[in-house]
């Protein structure tokens, strides 16, 4: 039965075009346009720039195509067009106004440099008409684009979204292939120019990826490719194949991209010790960094010469580190056992800069260095071997990971990983399962403060250094957000938001100075369309081992 | 044999006298219901029970065991457990998760022991699970096990919840309005699986609950709360014949009225 859907009609599109072109001249004026200019991606044709005022009106068009379910009818593309087209003209009356008045007396990004952009460099009068004409003929675009079968649909946005993607990893792609000499310099002529794609290079890889998806959602579906599902054979091949690859990856990255690797790995580890604290226990610890800095300083303080006569190694500290940790993970617990939510969430903070004050204090200084931090501190030896370049130290990331990732499942599904989540769920009842709430939730605390603390002790060995300032509540509000954006209480979801959150604005300079703000907007979209977060924790299946039972059933097949 | 005497039970919210000097003995492996109008301080008594509540006088003998103003995990671990009147389950659990969180108290391994995994822990979880396995087909949700405690439906959240509280091998179970929201035959059902509980496990049963049909059909034995004070106990005959009974809470018409529904069952 057909129910009529109430069509995008052109009220609706006049506002879904303001909307879209408010939020286009709000990124336009905190000078993210401008900031991505250079960035091409198809170079000289467009660049992200182009891409961040573009993509909120055919994102709006979008979205409200999808939700009012418009009839299939070339009134959408119409509508759509005129929504497009709204757009423009908010952006165009920006230009226009940013000639008559000086805007920048006020907004000091509404520079030349943005009207030349948002206009496409095509001067005055032309300008701002071919913007118009640009965003309208997108909104159309968007509105045919819904016209069209759903296989096309998909092959055309992955296609997009991949080649805006391979324009913007450029360096990334060249660092790694310019070590073959023949397939760099393929890249190098064909595929790449000097920022982002040559246009010869985008079209190929357009028609490349959009045959290759258009072929695979041909494919009969439900064949997703999932491990538990292969023969033991081909998943220890798998296995070892990715464990491979993270073995020579400083290898083939090199050291600007290790060193990135190194912080994601960093706050990787953090990550999954928060995890455990929020995500599967449900005590909201605001105040992290803390043992991020016990493990960093008790690491300067028993290995640094400066502050010791006989400084210990690396290894003979870690520990002491270590336990110091979990111990410091104990004291915070005990104060805070009563508390619950946003009580617990302001007293976790203030410890965490207790900790802070504590290490920058002058009271402390012949101890802890005050505002001069730590130096000399130990690195790791391996036999005769430092290990202090970025790809080494990679090694001992890897390392912590590996051990923190094991802990981290092993203890998820285990007796004390359950009472965590049912103290999470409801504490009263949790006791009332015979859960000893202080001990479940003092072992919460100290087990993400060791995580926490490890994660310390390599900062410190990989900057010979410690200061009061890189402590900073940023730190805890920055491992918490990539628990949000990956899902709270999922492990595979710490490493999707490190990846995103820490490792992509590295990759794209130009985000730094707005790195909060599009954290900022990134968490209110991902609380609006995607709660759950990118990957959502799965709760095992125990009752029905299915992907198991149909192993066993496949097994007895003879392989001759 | 009386597994759960309360002497002179007090607790007060302020001012308010929530229970004055409470005595009740459940007898083992009985029936026991408590009743009263609401605010009469039946759960209030559940509470001091599981040590939720401290009472501010009298004592709570579990097994000759005092067990006034134990944690309520200490509670759990003697053999008491309990369930809610408005459900509260694990909800973003699965129902397998929720029934092996109840073996809580029976299982060992710690923090070491569940990273490790040595074969006895492996050992214990495997038979943890078997064991929850057979609780989820006692209380008829097998197959349910790998759903989400929240996406169950009403009933089966019920005897989820049921299938937890055994889960931690109870021998005395607390049922707060077990049959509350349940249509009639759902009620019957409930009534059947109360006594199973008792006459298959041999636990004893202590349950609060409004329906009289329930309350007159299986309790061995009654009391009457009101304004948190004992105003009657005994069989379900003398309940209905009580003149307090029916002043503070039955009412003429339905102490008359039940007199037939019980007479009913009885008869067969």
């Amino acid at each position: 039965m057909q129910i009529s859907a109430p069509s995008f009609s052109w009220k609706e599109a006049v506002r879904v075009g303001v909307l879209g072109g408010a939020i286009a001249i709000l990124i336009s004026l905190v000078g993210m346009v401008a900031a991505f200019g250079e960035r091409y991606i198809v170079y000289g044709w467009f660049s992200m720039g182009q891409v961040l005022f573009l993509a909120p009106i055919l994102f709006m068009v979008s979205l409200t195509l999808r939700r009012e379910k418009a009839s299939t009818s070339s009134k959408t593309v119409l509508h759509s067009l005129l929504a497009g087209a709204v757009g423009g003209v908010m952006l165009a009356v920006l230009v226009l106004l940013g000639q008559v008045i000086n805007l920048r007396a006020v907004l000091v990004n509404a520079s030349p440099r943005l009207y030349g952009m948002l206009t496409f460099n095509q001067g005055l009068p032309a300008g701002p008409f071919v913007l118009i004409a640009v965003t309208a003929l997108l909104g159309a675009v968007a509105g045919a684009y819904h016209l069209l079968p759903p296989r096309w649909q998909r092959t055309l946005s992955q296609a997009v979204i991949w080649l805006i993607l391979t324009g913007l990893m450029r360096d990334l792609i060249m660092n790694i292939v310019v070590r073959w000499r023949l397939v760099g310099e393929l890249f190098k002529t064909v595929l790449f120019a000097s920022s982002g794609l040559q246009p010869i290079g985008a079209i190929v890889l357009l028609l490349l990826i959009g045959g290759l998806v258009y072929w695979r959602s041909g494919q009969p579906a439900g064949r997703g490719f999932s491990l538990k599902n292969q023969p033991p054979t081909i998943r220890w091949a798998s296995i070892a194949g990715i464990v491979l690859i993270f073995l020579t990856l400083p290898q083939i990255l090199g050291v600007y991209f290790s060193e990135i690797l190194d912080n994601v790995m960093m706050y990787i580890l953090m990550g999954l010790g928060l995890n455990i604290v929020v995500g599967f226990a449900g005590l909201l610890d605001l105040g992290y960094v803390a043992f991020f800095a016990i493990g960093a300083y008790t690491m300067g303080v028993l290995t640094s010469p400066e502050l010791r006569a006989e400084p210990l190694t690396y290894w003979q500290a870690l520990p002491f580190a270590l336990v110091i940790s979990f111990i410091s993970g104990l004291i915070l617990g005990l104060p805070v056992l009563k508390l619950r939510g946003d009580y617990l969430a302001i007293v976790t903070l203030g410890f965490g800069e207790i900790v802070r004050l504590l290490v920058l204090s002058d009271w402390l200084r012949p101890w802890l260095g005050g505002t001069q931090g730590i130096q000399l501190i130990a690195q790791p030896r391996i036999g005769s071997m430092v290990l202090n370049t970025q790809e080494e130290l990679y090694y001992l990331f890897l390392l912590g990971v590996g051990i923190i990732l094991f802990i981290a499942i092993r203890l998820k599904d285990s007796r004390l990983g359950r009472a965590w989540m049912a103290l999470r769920e409801d504490e009263d009842v949790a006791m009332a399962m015979g859960i000893n709430h202080v001990v479940v939730k003092l072992l919460a605390f100290a087990t993400g403060a060791v995580f926490s603390g490890l994660a310390g002790t390599i900062f410190a060995a990989k900057l010979t250094s410690v200061y009061p300032h890189s402590m900073n509540f940023l730190v805890s509000i920055n491992v918490l957000a990539l628990l949000i954006l990956g899902g709270m209480g999922s492990i595979p979801g710490a490493f999707v938001g490190a990846l995103v959150l820490i490792g992509a604005p590295e990759l794209l300079r130009e985000f730094a100075e707005f790195r909060y703000l599009v954290y900022g907007a990134l968490l209110v979209t991902m609380m609006v369309t995607r709660p759950e977060g990118l990957w959502p924790e799965e709760r095992r299946r125990l009752e029905l081992h299915e992907a198991e039972e149909e192993l066993k059933g496949a097994e007895p097949v003879p392989a001759s | 044999m009386a597994i759960l005497v309360s002497k002179k039970v007090t607790k007060r919210f302020g001012g308010l006298e929530a229970l004055s000097k409470i005595d009740l003995e459940v007898r083992e492996q009985s029936i026991h219901s408590i009743i009263g109008p609401n605010g009469a301080g039946k759960t209030t008594f559940f509470n001091c029970v599981t040590g939720f509540y401290t009472p501010e006088e009298g004592e709570i003998l579990f097994n000759g065991r005092n067990i006034t103003g134990l944690s309520p995990d200490r509670v759990t671990h003697l053999g008491i457990s309990r369930t809610y009147q408005n459900i509260r389950l694990f909800k973003n659990m699965t129902a397998v998760e929720n029934i092996l969180v109840g073996m809580h108290p029976h299982l060992k391994a710690g923090l070491i022991g569940s990273v490790i995994r040595p074969s006895w822990v492996v050992k214990e979880e495997r038979e943890a699970l078997e064991e929850a396995k057979h609780l989820l087909r006692f209380v008829g949700l097998q197959g349910r096990g790998d759903m989400l405690a929240k996406n169950l439906p009403y009933g089966e959240q019920r005897r989820l919840e049921i299938a937890r509280a055994l889960a931690s091998r109870p021998k005395l179970l607390l049922l707060d309005e077990p049959t509350a929201g349940m249509n009639p035959s759902e009620t019957q059902d409930m009534i059947n699986f109360i006594r199973r509980l008792r006459d298959e496990l041999g636990i004893t049963i202590l349950l609060i609950e409004h329906q009289m049909r329930v309350v007159m059909n299986i309790s061995e034995l009654i009391t009457v709360l009101d304004f948190g004070q004992k105003i009657a106990e005994g069989t379900p005959l003398e309940i209905q014949r009580n003149e307090r009974v029916i002043e503070a809470y039955l009412g003429r018409g339905a102490a008359s009225g039940l007199g037939q529904v019980h007479a009913s069952p009885a008869a067969r």
